[in-house]
């Protein structure tokens, strides 16, 4: 336990990806089964206790320590886990705290009315940052910046496996994953997975370059369809049971049950999750009300009513057909909707065009028109291939929408940035006043990032905790995908996929945009 | 509920006023007399008519503000009373930073100590604390809350002497307050067997010289200043909180930031402020100091300043205590001032 404790905390406390994903490597490496396997489960969210639930420790706390103290304390912690850890009075168990194999077992055996005790016991026992941990992984709320893609990278990093195969296997494995570390190690063969559980990777586009690819490939060898704006999933329906992974394969299916639980036919498909009665999918804002939920509530199925936009076929019934191209897949894709009507799902049309120059103009007008992001370009003849192989797939984004806004606040980044003034506030016109449009990070170079640092501390005008307010004279071209209307932001108006595309130290404050130009970006999305 | 024993109205007033004698205690503002409890700068300001405090307290006040920051300089060693008409002044060591003083007031049977900041842990860089028995306690709260238990400063310092190994390629840069902090950050680095040479932010210069000189050894302390990137690599290097976030570290090969504070105990405050190696060691009384504190000095009347005062004056009165919160009004400059705040305090 105190080894995990060290890895949660410098989790915690690292900014840094790489460093991360070292720590967890490590970690890893050196941990013995089954602990690391109870590591990875707590890390990735697998592995949650039926009975232990913050109100709980709660009341084994309050129980020790007056409720009043304790509620100013909270007050000033603003965590209930992290309060409990600092507050917990008594100290000083000789004996060290059981490992987490060991904890895992206490947790789950433990009667409801034994529990108490044993919390209490086990708090007494631990060290300062044992006892976080220990509160953080019994009630399961980590936030510690790690997900289960990071966990899986470090798993690929600590074997010398690739990535994918982790993928793969994933999601038909179960704590503590004996057989996957077995596996990693070399001490056994890849363990035998039923498709119909398992997450297959995904296939992913490349960016098009427009100056170079086009003019190489051959318009007639390849075929075009919307990109969709909502989140990529993969469904699996086998038997009557159907489960929904997002690309990284995490399992989403109790969130839209809406979705799964109207399927009918067996197979694996590769789509879009959009939201929209009548598959009319609605902006993206209305699909986010319901990601990052574990549960849709009556209100959000009504409001919201989730489809699946599909565009490929990986598995038709058992059979693995993602060695075929692409043209026979999009037969059986076709044959298989025909055979099995369905209610929640239906096909991504297929755009017909001339050339690339006509596909161009198919995305322009669909952009302008109905807030199309732009267009997935496909080759006939590519089978289906996990990761992002290079000449199979292409997305053709449509052209940014920039604006021309004043910087207004600036305040420091993370990690390598935080001595830099890198995380930038900008706004338009609306009248006389300026009125904050969107937020982004720099993107630039690191001479460029330099020079808008002195910038900004030269011309503070006040300064507000970590945000520095600046003279509203420097104008920066931002680039973002759409706009769409908000009531959250004084301006009305939020802006997606914002990002600084220049730093026009040319251009006078004065001919920055006005909001009511912006008003003309809020198209179809 | 035990019985409060009646007392007579405190000489001392609720802004620290000491009537009888027309003096302050750690006034805010230039005073005819003031009695200085130690140096840092919410205690200790310039232009008072004329200052009565500890020899190191003088010689720390005359460093920061100079010769002339008071009319006149009164040395007082510790334990010595000194009687001003009808009150009695003694100076009792606090264990805060170097020349930290507890004010004793003694006038017509009324026992009144004002702690000043103060700690109870040991720590060779400031004369240890000393216990004393009072009617009226005047107390600080930096930590007056029961999350802030205080762990082994050495077992910090252990943390921090593990992430340098773990680390060669990385300076390890601490944020500490310059005065006090960095003393004692440095001498536990010294009890704990480090013997390389200890870098020094500008701002942390004159001060270690002042320990030094005043019979506190550190051991090799180098300017950054001059120092080459390469030369920082494993290095432990002190500032202050101010200087890691800005332009300063930038000089450093990519530094592992740490901050030793009390307030580092709160990971989730820590992580917000981008500190990633977090040091708790702090020279205030935690929240069992306090407790244990206002119980020994057996006062039946404690008034509370300097930090979260409802925590410890709810506590008090659930053990029969007469308690006051003072609300004497905060500087952002003080010791340990809350994390967020330091860290906008520009070079």
């Amino acid at each position: 336990m105190r080894r995990f404790a060290q890895l949660m905390e410098l989790l915690a406390l690292t900014p840094s990806r790489n460093r991360k994903l070292e720590a967890l490597t490590q970690y890893f490496a050196e941990t013995p089964d089954p602990d690391r396997g109870f590591a990875l489960a707590i890390l990735t969210g697998a592995l949650t206790f039926k009975n232990v639930k913050p109100a709980i420790l709660r009341d084994v706390v309050l129980a020790e320590v007056d409720p009043h103290l304790f509620g100013l304390s909270y007050d000033y912690v603003g965590d209930l886990g992290e309060t409990i850890a600092l507050i917990w009075p008594h100290h000083g168990g000789t004996e060290p705290l059981p490992s987490l194999a060991d904890l895992v077992e206490l947790f789950n055996m433990t009667s409801k009315s034994e529990l108490p005790r044993l919390i209490g016991s086990l708090l007494t026992r631990a060290s300062i940052n044992e006892r976080w941990a220990l509160v953080k992984f019994a009630t399961g709320a980590l936030r510690i910046g790690v997900n289960a893609r990071l966990a899986k990278t470090a798993l690929a990093a600590m074997s010398g496996k690739d990535l994918q195969e982790i993928e793969e296997v994933w999601n038909g494995l179960s704590v503590p994953y004996t057989d996957l570390f077995d596996w990693l190690s070399g001490k056994a063969e890849r363990p035998d997975i039923d498709h119909t559980a398992r997450f297959h990777p995904l296939m992913l586009s490349n960016p098009i370059d427009e100056g170079k690819d086009l003019e190489k490939l051959d318009p007639a060898d390849f075929v075009a369809e919307w990109k969709w704006d909502g989140i990529r999933v993969q469904l699996i329906a086998s038997k009557g049971r159907v489960s929904l992974f997002s690309r990284t394969g995490d399992d989403i299916a109790a969130a839209f049950p809406d979705v799964t639980e109207s399927v009918f036919g067996d197979a694996v498909l590769d789509g879009e999750l959009l939201v929209g009665a009548g598959f009319e999918p609605l902006p993206f804002n209305d699909l986010q009300q319901r990601l990052n939920r574990k549960v849709a509530t009556a209100k959000h199925l009504a409001d919201y009513p989730g489809f699946i936009r599909v565009y490929d076929m990986l598995f038709d019934g058992n059979e693995d057909i993602r060695a075929l191209p692409w043209s026979e897949r999009r037969q059986h894709l076709e044959r298989w909707f025909e055979k099995n009507p369905q209610t929640r799902l239906d096909l991504s049309p297929v755009l017909s065009y001339r050339d690339w120059e006509d596909l161009s103009e198919i995305r322009r007008r669909g952009a302008a028109e109905q807030g199309h992001e732009g267009v997935m370009v496909k080759l006939r003849s590519a089978p289906y291939l996990p990761g992002r192989p290079k000449g199979f797939w292409y997305k053709w984004k449509r052209d940014p929408n920039v604006v021309d806004a004043i910087l207004m606040y600036a305040q420091r980044g993370h990690g390598k940035r935080s001595s830099f003034y890198s995380d930038y506030t900008f706004g338009v016109w609306k009248g006389n006043e300026i009125v904050p449009i969107g937020k982004a990070y720099f993107g630039f170079t690191d001479e460029e990032l330099k020079q808008l640092d002195k910038w900004v501390r030269n011309n503070t005008v006040a300064s507000f905790g970590p945000v520095r307010e600046v003279s509203k004279e420097l104008v920066f071209e931002v680039a973002f995908d759409s706009a769409q209307q908000s009531g959250r932001h004084k301006s009305g108006i939020a802006l997606r996929f914002p990002r600084i595309s220049r730093i026009r130290w040319d251009k006078p404050a004065s001919e920055a945009a006005t909001l009511d130009e912006m008003q003309a970006f809020l198209t179809a999305s | 509920m035990s019985v409060t024993l009646r007392m007579p109205a405190p000489f001392l007033d609720r802004d620290l006023y000491v009537r009888p004698i027309d003096a302050y205690i750690d006034p805010p503002v230039p005073r005819a007399l003031a009695i200085i409890t130690h140096g840092h700068a919410d205690h200790a300001r310039s232009g008072h008519g004329a200052v009565l405090a500890t020899p190191d307290t003088i010689a720390i006040m005359k460093a920061r503000y100079g010769e002339d920051s008071a009319g006149q300089f009164q040395p007082l060693e510790f334990d010595t009373p000194l009687q001003v008409d009808d009150v009695t002044i003694t100076l009792k060591p606090a264990g805060h930073i170097l020349g930290s003083a507890q004010v004793l007031l003694e006038h017509r049977g009324q026992r009144i100590v004002v702690t000043g900041d103060y700690k109870r842990l040991p720590d060779r860089t400031a004369q240890p604390f000393e216990l004393t028995e009072c009617d009226l306690l005047v107390t600080e709260a930096t930590f007056g809350l029961p999350v802030f238990q205080h762990p082994d400063p050495l077992d910090e310092i252990g943390r921090l002497l593990r992430s340098a190994a773990a680390f060669p390629d990385r300076a390890h840069v601490i944020g500490c307050y310059a005065l006090g902090k960095a003393q004692r950050v440095i001498a536990l680095l010294r009890d704990a067997g480090y013997d390389a040479p200890i870098y020094l932010h500008g701002a942390m210069i004159r001060l270690c010289e002042l320990y030094i000189a005043r019979g506190i050894p550190l051991g090799v302390l180098k300017p950054t200043l001059g120092t080459s990137k390469t030369e920082l690599a494993g290095q432990i290097v002190i500032a202050p909180p101010s200087a890691i976030k800005d332009r300063w570290s930038r000089r450093l090969p990519d530094p592992v930031l740490a901050v030793a504070s009390g307030w580092m105990s709160v990971k989730q405050r820590a992580r917000q402020s981008g500190v990633e190696l977090p040091l708790v060691i702090s020279d205030h009384a935690d929240w069992n100091e306090l407790r244990q504190t206002i119980a020994e000095t057996k006062a039946g009347k404690v008034w509370v300043t300097h930090g979260r005062e409802d925590a410890l004056v709810y506590h008090c009165r659930q053990q029969g205590l007469e308690a006051e919160p003072l609300n004497i009004q905060a500087f952002e400059e003080g010791e340990e001032g809350e994390p967020d705040a330091q860290g906008e305090l520009e070079e």
